[in-house]
């Protein structure tokens, strides 16, 4: 049987976090009423005319020099033209021949295995509005509604290399491009909302082979895991195509979540024409070197950097250096809580373990948790200070999520702090061996079984407060005497 | 003398002096419209309720002795591709029939400011696009002189309101000759200023980097004192040009001595009435008996300006007029089942023939495979175009050419398009090198206006401003006023 090795670009657009719209003074903020975000300009209003917003070239900029890119000093806007009713000018102002970014990476890791991803290009565009049909699907509504509040919010596209093999890389790829476009704060990346979003080139061709296969082009990828889901899907599709004798096609499908499948949407030779020519209603923008080294002079800590100094700092392992600087919330939070103790070990532990399980289970992300990083960091510190068991602790966190009370708060009030005091635990010790002569005599017999169940006996007595450590050591120390 | 058949500069004069009120003034256009306008079809839509409103504020300020703006209070039109809230803006189409923006053209908000009347939208070609006013969707405008002949276009509605006495001044846009020609035919003036000179935020866009708004007035004074209201830097539009905007009325002196007037031969070649040339010719020697210096300049590439028009021109014309969809504003065929049938249907209904006509070569010359060929080639020789006049004005101050090679054409449909575009042969170069040009009336043909186009360099409205109204003043071919006759 023949093996197919796969091949992946992305396409990734990103909504900037601009205070304005590209080309007007209209706010950008999700969720406002609908066509309440709307001006002349962004309504394409009979003769009303774009000017641009410096800072989406500034965030441009930003992002392109994140991912290691050539920034390009003489930059031109051009029409993109094709008729779409949420299109408000029935052309999108967009970067053709001329994009302000070219020729940059974004660095992976899948497993143990580092791999670099090339990006072609960046450009600036805007943002198209939204429709609200009054059915499923364009197709089988009665009627549609046009919301503009979108209609040029400003974008970057994200072109990369068709470097990737695999869907985990696509996955590890659009991850990382996430992470850096959240350090930068250039995109908060809210892919459900729609301000990150991708379309996956994909092919596949037979070991060996010189030329890539013919690709398809799969959009509506809303999610990672869509992302990966429709990569599998493709992948097997193509391949299946490939060995029943038939021939991949060029193409636009579109990736139905629901039924996690791809459909055609159009063909080759439906696709659009869309006589770019540069937009004449803007004049170019220069970018020189001062701006470009500002700029990179600005740039925060990348997710990069981030994993290395986590690892040099606190002697971190990669895999929970990466998993951390994952997101930004989770790198500050992580930054934040061991201001508090200085078990980074333990802080990373719990911000994987406990906490990450509890942000699933309420379906959140980092940022929407209400624990204080101090409180978090104040809880290893209780563990490593021997005040709280480990079994404790987890009693103790989930208090924590329900109130916003310190740990050492709600040790004190739930009454649990271990008990270490060697006076306390001597009587405990000395309770149990004169209520159990029995084990005593299992013990001496050679029954280990009978440790166990005194111990047992001790921390129940304690309702679970003794320093198991310590009692252990004790009734050693006694039935040996 | 009637009130409308008089300059702004006469008529602020009076009004500062109370010698008439505003009012009074604006009810004479209104009556002198009602009188004549059945015959010239000049305005598409009037706004008198508006207008008598505002003359009746600026007559309360000049009672109370306030300062007013030299437009305070004078009416009048604009042509109906400019944006005025509130008022029906229909670019003379019917996709726009019923349409009322929801603001104010950049031009219109600096009149707004200088206190003057608007009486109402005049007449154009569909979307400016023609040098007739013949393909306006809702009527054809005559020419004052002589109602059988075409007022020229596309600003032929604002252009035969100056010269039938239906307005005082009005503005219109010139992408290709827009103002030009029509002054020419009117015996008016018209003055297309530098492009980037005037904001074009609020011009319902036709060729975005050659439409430029300007001023159609009795004479240069008034030209040059409208251009003193409507031109500036605007942060709404990119593209006008951030440079100190002088007091054009100071460059209004009668002297052209040693000023050096090319004459590019490629303008007076074949295609050129005679009679045309005749009344040139006499300009040019007036010019020299007044001290100024005659140069024969050449302009090689002149030929090649009406077929790069008509490339870069409906290019751009292609993507501005898409967003008429019958989505947000405008007609909107009912009938649809879809969308995109809905879109179609609404544009094929809702343009005429020549708006779809230029639409379609304008998609053709961008699409794919051709864009090399056409387009791009386009802007070389554009490029071509605006160096000849770089070397020119190395050699002259102002260039001398004809408006229009021909004065007005009868009403009869009989020219095919191409005839006509080739007619716009000595206007479309100055708008594909963003040149100042103004055209002043120098004669008669056949008892025909005849206009002469003055050029100048990139922001010189000044030296063409100060050429025509010396001409102008030597002259007397702006005071005499059209008829208003002959059979329709």
């Amino acid at each position: 049987m023949t093996n197919y090795i796969t091949v992946i670009g992305l396409e990734v657009h990103a909504e900037l976090k601009t205070k304005s719209k590209a080309f007007c003074s209209c706010s950008t903020a999700f969720g406002a009423e609908p066509n309440t975000h709307v001006c002349p300009v962004c309504l394409g209003m009979p003769g009303a005319l774009p000017v641009l917003n410096k800072q989406v070239v500034e965030f441009a900029i930003r992002a392109g020099l994140a991912c290691d890119c050539e920034i390009q000093k003489f930059n031109k806007f051009d029409r993109k033209n094709y008729f779409y009713p949420d299109l408000s000018k029935n052309y999108q102002i967009s970067q053709f021949d001329k994009p302000i970014c070219l020729g940059g990476h974004i660095d992976i890791a899948v497993g143990d295995e580092h791999k670099r991803i090339g990006i072609t290009r960046m450009h600036m565009e805007e943002d198209a509005g939204k429709l609200v049909h009054s059915g499923a699907t364009i197709k089988t509504s009665d009627s549609s509604a046009v919301d503009y509040n979108r209609a040029g919010v400003p974008l970057i596209e994200i072109v990369s290399e068709p470097d990737m093999r695999s869907a985990s890389e696509a996955r590890a790829y659009m991850e990382k491009l996430k992470a850096i476009l959240e350090y930068t704060d250039v995109c908060d990346c809210k892919m459900q909302e729609g301000s990150l979003r991708c379309d996956a080139n994909i092919s596949v061709m037979p070991e060996g082979a010189k030329e890539f296969g013919t690709r398809a082009e799969i959009k509506n990828l809303n999610s990672f895991r869509a992302l990966e889901r429709a990569v599998e899907y493709e992948v097997e599709r193509q391949i299946e195509l490939i060995e029943d004798g038939g021939h991949v096609v060029q193409e636009t499908r579109t990736w139905d979540d629901a039924q996690g499948m791809t459909f055609s949407m159009r063909s080759k030779e439906e696709a659009h024409d869309y006589r770019y020519f540069p937009e004449p209603d803007l004049v170019p923008v220069e970018i020189d070197d001062a701006w470009i080294e500002r700029v990179r002079g600005e740039l925060p800590e990348l997710p990069t950097q981030r994993q290395a100094r986590l690892m040099q700092d606190y002697n971190l392992p990669e895999y929970d250096a990466s998993q951390i600087v994952d997101t930004k919330e989770m790198a500050d939070y992580f930054d934040a809580a061991i201001k508090t103790t200085d078990d980074a070990k333990g802080v990373a532990n719990w911000l994987l373990g406990d906490v990450s399980a509890y942000l699933n289970n309420e379906n959140i992300e980092i940022a929407q948790f209400h624990v204080a990083p101090a409180h978090l960091g104040e809880l290893v510190a209780l563990i490593k200070k021997g005040t709280l068991s480990s079994k404790l602790a987890k009693k103790v966190f989930a208090e924590m999520v329900k109130s916003d009370k310190a740990p050492s708060v709600l040790v004190k009030e739930l009454g649990l702090e271990q008990v270490s005091d060697t006076g306390a635990i001597e009587k405990l010790v000395d309770e149990t061996l004169a209520e159990n002569p029995q084990s005593i005599a299992d013990f001496k017999a050679g029954k280990d079984r009978a440790l166990g169940f005194m111990v047992g006996q001790i921390m129940k007595k304690s309702r679970g407060k003794a320093n198991p450590a310590m009692v252990n050591e004790m009734l050693l120390k006694k039935l040996k005497e | 003398m009637e009130l409308y058949k008089q300059t702004a500069h006469e008529l602020h004069e009076q009004l500062v002096n109370k010698k008439i009120s505003s009012v009074e003034l604006t009810n004479a256009l209104y009556e002198r419209i009602n009188e004549v306008d059945d015959k010239i079809n000049a305005y598409l839509t009037l706004d008198q309720e508006n207008a008598l409103a505002q003359a009746a504020k600026v007559d309360s300020k000049i009672a109370a002795g306030e300062v007013i703006a030299p437009l305070a209070g004078i009416p009048g039109a604009i042509k109906d591709n400019i944006s005025t809230k509130g008022l029906r803006t229909t670019c003379a189409s019917k996709i726009l029939e019923n349409f009322i923006p929801i603001y104010d053209a950049h031009v219109i908000a600096n009149l707004r400011k200088d206190e003057t009347i608007f009486l109402g939208k005049t007449n154009m070609d569909e979307f400016a696009m023609g040098s007739t006013t013949e393909s306006s969707h809702f009527q054809v405008t005559h020419n004052a002189w002589d109602l059988s002949r075409v007022p020229g276009g596309s600003s032929g509605g604002s252009a035969a309101a100056i010269a039938a006495g239906e307005a005082i001044w009005s503005l219109g846009s010139d992408t290709g000759g827009s103002i030009r020609q029509p002054a020419s035919f009117n015996g008016c003036v018209g003055i297309k200023p530098t492009y980037g000179r005037v904001s074009r935020y609020g011009c319902v866009a036709f060729a975005s980097s050659l439409d430029q708004i300007g001023p159609l007035t009795r004479d240069v004074t008034d030209a040059a004192t409208v251009l003193n209201t409507i031109c500036g830097v605007d942060k709404m539009d990119s593209t006008s040009l951030n440079v100190e905007v002088p007091d054009f009325t100071k460059a209004l002196r009668q002297d052209v001595k040693g000023l050096r007037i090319g004459i590019p031969k490629e303008y007076y070649g074949k295609g050129l009435d005679p009679k045309v040339d005749a009344v040139l010719r006499k300009a040019m020697a007036d010019y020299e008996a007044m001290g100024a210096e005659l140069v024969d300049v050449s302009l090689p590439h002149t030929e090649y300006g009406v077929i790069t028009y008509y490339i870069i021109a409906p290019a751009e014309a292609s993507a501005n007029l898409a967003r008429f969809d019958g989505v947000r504003y405008g007609y909107r065929n009912r009938q649809a089942t879809s969308a995109p049938e809905m879109t179609t249907l609404s544009r094929s209904e809702g343009f005429g023939p020549e708006v779809q006509r230029r639409i379609m070569l304008g998609t053709y010359v961008l699409s794919s495979g051709y864009y090399d060929a056409y387009y791009l080639k386009a802007m070389q020789v554009r490029t071509l175009i605006r160096r000849d006049f770089e070397a020119v004005f190395k050699q002259c101050d102002v260039l001398l050419t004809p408006t229009s090679p021909v004065v007005a054409y009868p009403i009869d449909g009989k020219m095919d398009p191409l005839s006509i575009y080739l007619l716009d042969v000595c206007t479309i170069p100055v708008n594909l090198a963003g040149l100042p040009g103004i055209s002043v009336p120098a004669g008669f043909v056949d008892g025909m206006p005849v206009g002469m186009q003055l050029i100048g360099n990139i922001l010189d409205e000044e030296t063409v401003l100060r050429a025509a109204y010396t001409f102008e003043q030597t002259h007397e071919y702006h005071k005499v006023f059209a008829p208003v006759g002959g059979a329709k």
